[in-house]
Parts: C-alpha cells; sequence; structure tokens
C-alpha cells in the first residue's frame, strides 16, 4: 500500500496565525486562554475563551469572497493557504482532478445562523443576508477551499463532534493510502464562539469559568476555542518525485463507536480506539513516544482517557499532554490542531506542555508534561479524539 | 409542606421517572440514580420554574453552594434562592 506523508501544515487559533506562532507558543508554554470579546458577554456565565485575536478578514480576502465566507470557512481558507504554500505543490490539471479535500467541523457556519437568528427573532427583522444558506453549510470550507485550488476530487465534510477533525485526516489518510487520490488537503476548522453557540455549553454545565486544567485534580471543566488546522496528506512517492520537505508520516488510524451514551465517555471504546491505531500501525505500544490526549478538562474524560492509556500502554505509558489548556477545546478542528503538537514533538524533539495543570490526581497517573515543554526524542506520536456519543478516532504519526 | 415544595418534589420526581408519592423530605438524591443529564436537566427545571440561577458544575457537583444531596436539602437551597431573590 503507498505510504502518506505530511507535507504542508497551516493554522489559525489561539496562540498564532501560522504553524510557527502555535509552535513558539508551544515550546515556551504560553497559552492562547483569556477574557471572551463577543456581543452580549454580559449575560454569559462563561466570560473566557480561546479566542482567535486580531483576525482582520478583509486583509486576507477580497469583499466578494468574504460576503461568503463565514469564520469557520476563513478559518479553513487562511489554514489551506499556508499548507499548500509550504507544500510546495503545483496542482496541475492531472494532480487537480484526482485530488481533494476532507476536513471536520462540528457546527458549520454558527456565527451566521447566530447572525440571521438574531437578526429574525431579536432584531425583528423580516430579512437575512441572500448568502446565509452558503455561509452556514457545514461544508463550505470544504468547497471553498477546493474551489481555491481547483481540486476535483473526493470532497466532503465530517461532522463527529470533538472528533471531526480526526475522523477527517483518518479519512484523507486511508484514501491516499487505498491510491483513491495522491494528494488530500485535510484538517478540520470550527468557529463555536457565539452567544448562541456559548449559550448551549453552558447548559450544559461542564464548563470552567477561569482556566482549562487537563489531567490536574482540580479541573472544573471544558474551555472553549476556536479556530483551525489543515494539512497536506501525500503519497510517500509523490512527495519523493517532486523533492518536497516531508513533516511526518501518519502510519496508522483506527476509529470505532462506544455505543454507551451520548455524552459520558467509555474507556472500552478509547481503549479499542488506540489499540487499533497501534495494529493499523503495525507498531507495539512500547514504540509510542508520546500521546496528545483528548484531555478536555472534564472530570469524567480525563480520567477515563488515563485509565485507557494505562489499558493499552502498561504501567508506564509514553509521555502525554493535553494542548486543550493552551488553546481551548477547538471541538470540530480541535484534532487538527493538536496534531501540531504531534509534528512540532517529532521535528523538533519538544513536547508541548499541559498548561493549567496544578495538582497530581491519583485518577490521572500520567506524566503529562505539566506547565513546561520537554525535550524528547519522539519517533511515533499518537493522537486521540473521544468525541460525545462515543465516536473515537486516533492517529499515529511517525517521524521521517 | 409549602407549594414550593410540593411543586420542586414534583419536579425531582419527574426527573427520576417516579411519583411525587415515592419521594420524602428525607430521600437521598443518590437513591434516585440519576445520571448526570437527568441531574442537568434538574437543576435547569429549578431555574426556569422558581426564576433563579443555581451554582453547578457537572464536573464538581457537591463543591458548589447549593446542597443537592437530599430532597428537603433541594428545597432548602432553592427557598434560599428565592428568598435572596425577594430581597
Amino acid at each position: 500500500m503507498p505510504r502518506v506523508v505530511i507535507t504542508g501544515a497551516g493554522t489559525i487559533n489561539a496562540l498564532g496565525h501560522d504553524v510557527p506562532s502555535t509552535f513558539d507558543a508551544f515550546a515556551n508554554g504560553r497559552g492562547g486562554i483569556g477574557p471572551l470579546d463577543i456581543p452580549d458577554i454580559d449575560r454569559l456565565s462563561i466570560r473566557v475563551a480561546g479566542q482567535v485575536r486580531d483576525w482582520t478578514a478583509t486583509e486576507h480576502f477580497d469583499l466578494r469572497g468574504l460576503s461568503l465566507y463565514d469564520r469557520m470557512t476563513q478559518f479553513a481558507l487562511w489554514s489551506a493557504r499556508q499548507a499548500v504554500a509550504q507544500s510546495g505543490l503545483v496542482f496541475d490539471e492531472a494532480l487537480a482532478l484526482r485530488s481533494g479535500v476532507i476536513l471536520g467541523t462540528a457546527g458549520g457556519g454558527l456565527g451566521t445562523i447566530d447572525d440571521s437568528y438574531r437578526a429574525v427573532y431579536a432584531e425583528g427583522k423580516n430579512r437575512v443576508h441572500p448568502l446565509t444558506v452558503p455561509r452556514l453549510m457545514a461544508s463550505a470550507g470544504v468547497s471553498h477551499i477546493s474551489m481555491t485550488y481547483g481540486l476535483r476530487g473526493p470532497a466532503f465534510t465530517v461532522s463527529t463532534a470533538c472528533a471531526s477533525s480526526n475522523h477527517a485526516m483518518g479519512l484523507a489518510y486511508q484514501m491516499v493510502r487505498s491510491g483513491a487520490a495522491p494528494v488530500m488537503l485535510t484538517g478540520g476548522a470550527e468557529a463555536m464562539l457565539t452567544f448562541g453557540g456559548l449559550k448551549a455549553w453552558e447548559g450544559l454545565r461542564v464548563m470552567a469559568t477561569d482556566a482549562c486544567r487537563p489531567f490536574s485534580a482540580d479541573r472544573s471543566g471544558m474551555v472553549q476555542g476556536e479556530g483551525a488546522a489543515v494539512f497536506v496528506f501525500e503519497a510517500y512517492k509523490h512527495a519523493r518525485a517532486r523533492g518536497a520537505t516531508i513533516l511526518a508520516e501518519v502510519v496508522g488510524f483506527s476509529m470505532c463507536s462506544d455505543a454507551h451514551d451520548i455524552v459520558m465517555p467509555s474507556a472500552d471504546g478509547a481503549v479499542r480506539a488506540m489499540r487499533g491505531a497501534l495494529d493499523d500501525a503495525g507498531l507495539e505500544p512500547g514504540q509510542v513516544d508520546y500521546i496528545n490526549a483528548h484531555g478536555t478538562g472534564t472530570r469524567a474524560n480525563d480520567a477515563n482517557e488515563a485509565m485507557a492509556i494505562r489499558t493499552v500502554f502498561g504501567s508506564s505509558p509514553p509521555l502525554v499532554s493535553s494542548t486543550k489548556g493552551a488553546h481551548g477545546h477547538i471541538i470540530g478542528g480541535t484534532g487538527a490542531v493538536e496534531a501540531l503538537a504531534c509534528l512540532m514533538a517529532l521535528r523538533d524533539g519538544v513536547v508541548a506542555p499541559t498548561l493549567g495543570y496544578q495538582k497530581p490526581d491519583a485518577d490521572c497517573a500520567l506524566d503529562v508534561v505539566p506547565n513546561t515543554a520537554r525535550k524528547a526524542d519522539v519517533k511515533v506520536a499518537m493522537t486521540n479524539a473521544f468525541a460525545f456519543g462515543g465516536l473515537n478516532a486516533v492517529l499515529v504519526l511517525r517521524r521521517i | 409542606m409549602t407549594q414550593t415544595a410540593q411543586t420542586i418534589i414534583g419536579i425531582i420526581a419527574e426527573k427520576a421517572l417516579l411519583e411525587p408519592g415515592d419521594l420524602t423530605i428525607d430521600t437521598r438524591l443518590e437513591a434516585l440514580a440519576l445520571d448526570s443529564l437527568a441531574m442537568v436537566e434538574l437543576v435547569f427545571a429549578l431555574e426556569e420554574t422558581f426564576d433563579i440561577s443555581v451554582p453547578f458544575n457537572a464536573n464538581d457537583p457537591g463543591t458548589d453552594d447549593f446542597d443537592l444531596s437530599s430532597v428537603g436539602a433541594i428545597i432548602r437551597a432553592v427557598e434560599g434562592l428565592v428568598s435572596q431573590k425577594a430581597a
């Protein structure tokens, strides 16, 4: 089967508007969670978030495009632009015909939905923006990326809540590995920091009011983030033939379902997903050097995930960290942004820390690289996503 | 029993899929085996019915200022919040 490598990466998130600034924040233990700045904040009990700051869309897109781009689509396009530029790919007719895009998003164009509902319900208007439908479509980001680069192969959006990006990247990996496409742009995007979006999360009562503290005994829940990351997944031979710089190899993927509960995780599902990804990669647990955990900072996820990791990896598991303490939970885009921490570990030998960590929890007996990045020889990295509704997706990357 | 107490017992019974007559002031919440979603729905129903805000984080139930340990405790806590609102 063809090997699959990553030849480009792009991102925007609370830590920065590109990959170098995000790596710099990871390496220096700098977080991006802070006071949330959106309209009607005084009516929310959640007032912190990993918000993308200083983003002026008009600097990056023309007005015709902007009338069609929800914030989620802007993030996806901006990330794709960086990834394609880094890859050095030129999509000629033959390549473009077979290459495609798969992104994950949980909410789609939520800002557009929020704005149009406010207009008709709160403001009593009888009209919404005429392009509301093409803006809010969950697949809009995929369509605009495919149009920008002329990619006419497989293109679709995956929506599996907090595992959306990992499912998307896993499918893109399988597609390149199967020979169905030589190049896939993949990752995920989310822009859920809207009044309505946050009200919904507030109702579930799982949100922290100050900081996200994954695996810490005093953790009190999630902090939401926003952003995107997009990668170029490419057939190894194709990348070698054109002399591309290879950032990492994708070697394993597994997905499964808990069939258990709509919000509570199951260790069994997490265990099967991690073991499945290792089997797919042909690796033993002892060969994994770093796990980027789902690590949401909720009581339920972190204890469950820690137990699952110890079940798969035994009494001396590899280094584990959750970067959600830094950029927040980017929901459908989170797996993609977190895959960047794996790339950094594989390429720079630096493991991004778990920010917000204050106190060991006996239920989370792992080395979570608290608060300060650590140098480590990482040859193999795993990244976990365990979504609400028990939808699990795990990827394994290798240094090359 | 006050009207408020009767209303609260009705709400708790509904979330626990029981009849109000199955509950007493001393009934412990843990005995009702409410799952995390039912707890969140219970708190929401109390807030909506009495127009109050209940401090409750599902990550750390029990550490908030709102005692959810028994039917009687919930009645006292809700009455407290209602009287604070009136004050």
